[in-house]
């Protein structure tokens, strides 16, 4: 450990950067610097001198940047951990809730940021159901779209085959998804870790697949339309501007709903089931919580809340098809459940608003946006793997341990 | 009987295709018992980095000679082996003692990163590659005209496949490096204490599993003569149930369950139906892991209280 005598040695520095940048180049030169074109049914080739220079340019500054902020880390004296405010987090969070029932009133209201919030709203509702599994419960599910993919088909095939409205067909899609996280759970919930992960994976894209190719039930890649959309006391709003407006409360309702659940339920002997599991699996069924029990059950009110997004979604877009169910949406909500972790209901809040709202104000950022999701769930688990906006201690916990 | 020939030979190339990915996984895993989800993306910059130096040389006229193949496999290998490297330097190392699944998640993030990036960079159309090794041999012949025919560079991929895993399992059971990663992956810290580099031997391990799926994406870039940037992520989840099948964490059941995994896709999507060929795999994935979860060849894992 250097203290903070030394001096900065930037000999090495600049000798580590330049490896660095060696690498990048080596990394960068066929990718970046020769780019292919297609013409016609053949390749030709665009050289790219100037984006591979910018390239290994960056990674030799931010090496060298890095080093450097390293070395003044190292110097300082370690600050003391910053205490958490449980406090303030509530009142952040009632002022957004606050907020966000007023907006229409505001002029800040316009049909596209009540669309975007209502986007966000959905998958706060997938994201609190998946921290059940993830957050509360320890298990790493891949394949969370799955439910999300179950609610919305088998909402939209109940309703427009019976004709019923969108309160009496969502309980029945909830219910599809519940069984069939009953199902598969019995299959794959012995398993752990990483290879519940792939498996819960697995039965994502299986589902997928069955989508796509099951063209008779689903449609197939032309999915489904003309599903109907959600009714008031049986009253189908009409003009686009109630309906959105509807759909905007409506979407704060179910998460409000999810949220409240899920946050209730760890002072609840069954959520305190659950946080024993992820701690301790020997110490929690020796002291008789039955574990495949307790898993299926996070599993399946998980898969509840993502049936209850899908739902809402293909009522709110009028049409599904499965490009709407890849792996990338497993991802998303898994990341802000990861980025908001398991704190504070705060964190998945501001966390979806970031990852769902941010991408889409700034839409010609595209395509840079899915690198800056993927290296960030990479700096996120290097830096805080607990969660970016709040940590939680155990909700029990006894004395402190005499000898820590 | 000739069309159960013809999938057989369709289904051995491609299974020592998944085998050469497979062995990424198993290696990485057995020793350090992390799946590194984003294998599936090096294999792809492999086929990309071989397409491009093979686009690269045509255009200045070289593409015909043997010798760019052979250079397109090298330069797919050393860049693709780069890729592994800086994966793990930057991703994983830093979260070797963390819980079990922050490496998991990271990895997904290295996934979703290396695809976005090979598409920004090269755009997100399927590059088309001009069929450079020629030739096929007819085996048999059906009275109504349908022959069986190994072509000669499913010879090459065979030939190439089987060279390397012998060779790696020479390197593995033979000298000095491979004596240093089978001493880690039994026990980390005592081969640590033991003066084994435990970093270099993770890194390395990660370079060799790179280049293997280097050789794997050329390869397959050249039988199919397309590369687009989600290839990665099919053949990859394959080439892991692949790995599983097999037993993770051994190098035969690899090879094994790549063979076997190349199998039952041929003949799955010859006899029963070529839409729900990847389902099939995912399908053997879930029965095997909760079946036996040791997979064929591997021992079952005690769990360590």
């Amino acid at each position: 450990m250097a203290g903070p005598l030394t001096a900065y040695d930037w000999k090495t520095a600049l000798k580590d950067a330049g490896l660095a940048a060696a690498i990048a180049f080596l990394l960068f030169f066929h990718l970046i610097g020769l780019r292919t074109v297609e013409q016609g049914a053949k390749l030709t080739i665009v050289p790219d001198w100037q984006g591979l220079i910018l390239a290994v340019g960056l990674v030799f500054v931010a090496r060298l940047l890095l080093g450097f902020m390293a070395h003044k880390w190292r110097a300082r004296p370690k600050a003391p951990a910053a205490r958490r405010h449980p406090r303030l987090y509530d009142g952040i969070l009632l002022g957004l809730v606050a907020l966000a029932l007023l907006l229409p009133a505001t002029p800040l209201s316009s049909r596209y940021v009540l669309d975007v919030l209502t986007l966000i709203f959905t998958y706060m509702v997938l994201a609190y159901g998946l921290n059940l599994v993830v957050g509360l419960t320890g298990l790493l599910d891949l394949g969370f779209v799955a439910f999300y993919a179950i609610g919305a088909y088998s909402f939209s095939l109940v309703a427009l085959q019976t004709g019923m409205s969108f309160w009496q067909t969502l309980p029945f899609s909830i219910g599809v998804a519940a069984v069939m996280a009953f199902a598969l759970g019995l299959v794959v919930l012995r398993l752990r870790g990483d290879y519940l992960a792939i498996v819960t994976l697995g039965f994502a894209e299986i589902l997928r697949i069955v989508l796509l190719n099951w063209v008779t039930l689903t449609g197939g890649p032309n999915g489904i339309t003309g599903i109907p959309r959600p009714t008031f006391f049986g009253i189908t709003p009409d003009s686009p501007a109630t309906r959105i407006l509807y759909l905007y409360y409506l979407s704060i309702l179910f998460a409000a709903a999810v949220a409240a659940l899920t946050w209730r339920l760890r002072s609840l002997p069954l959520g305190r089931a659950f946080e024993a599991v992820r701690e301790d699996e020997l110490a929690a069924s020796s002291m008789g919580i039955n574990l495949t029990q307790t898993r299926l059950l996070a599993y399946m009110l998980a898969a509840c809340c993502g049936a209850l997004a899908g739902a809402f979604f293909a009522a709110r877009q009028g049409f599904i098809s499965p490009e709407s169910f890849t792996f990338t949406e497993s991802a998303l909500v898994l990341a802000i459940v990861v980025l908001g972790g398991i704190g504070h209901p705060l964190g998945i809040m501001l966390a979806a608003l970031f990852l769902v709202g941010l991408p889409e104000v700034f839409r010609e950022l595209q395509s840079y946006r899915m690198i800056g999701f993927g290296a960030g769930m990479v700096l996120i688990m290097i830096g805080r793997p607990r969660g970016l906006f709040a940590s939680r201690p155990p909700a029990v916990m006894l004395g402190r341990k005499e000898n820590s | 009987m000739e069309y159960f020939l013809q999938q057989l030979i369709n289904g051995l190339t491609l299974g020592s295709v998944y085998a050469l990915i497979a062995i990424g996984y198993t290696m990485v895993y057995g020793i350090i018992g992390m799946i590194n989800f984003a294998h599936g993306e090096l294999y792809m910059i492999g086929a990309f980095v071989g397409l491009i130096t093979l686009t690269a040389l045509g255009a200045l006229g070289l593409a015909a000679a043997p010798l760019a193949i052979v250079l397109a496999f090298l330069c797919a290998m050393i860049v693709t082996a780069a890729y592994g490297y800086a994966m793990e330097r930057l991703a994983y190392r830093p979260l070797r003692r963390s819980s079990r699944i922050a490496p998991l998640i990271s990895a997904i993030g290295v996934s979703i990163l290396l695809q976005n990036y090979v598409r920004l960079a090269q755009g997100p159309r399927a590059k088309p590659l001009p069929p450079l090794v020629q030739g096929q041999h007819v085996l048999l012949e059906r009275a109504d005209g349908f022959t069986v025919t190994l072509s000669n560079l499913q010879i090459a991929i065979f030939v190439v496949a089987a060279l390397l895993m012998i060779a790696l399992t020479l390197l593995i059971h033979r000298t000095a490096l491979g004596r240093a990663q089978r001493a880690c992956a039994q026990d980390m810290k005592m081969a640590a204490l033991l003066g084994i580099p435990a970093d270099r031997v993770i890194a390395i391990t990660f370079v060799l599993g790179a280049s293997l799926a280097a050789v794997a994406g050329v390869m397959v870039a050249l039988y199919y003569g397309v590369v687009d940037f989600h290839i990665g992520f099919i053949a990859g989840m394959k080439a892991f149930t692949a790995a599983v099948l097999g037993g993770i964490g051994s190098l035969p059941g690899a090879m094994l369950g790549g063979i076997a995994i190349g199998l039952i896709e041929a003949f799955w999507s010859g006899y029963v139906s070529a839409e729900y060929k990847d389902a099939a795999a995912f399908l053997i994935l879930i029965l095997v892991l909760s079946l036996r979860p040791q997979g064929l060849l591997g021992r079952p894992v005690a769990d360590k209280v």
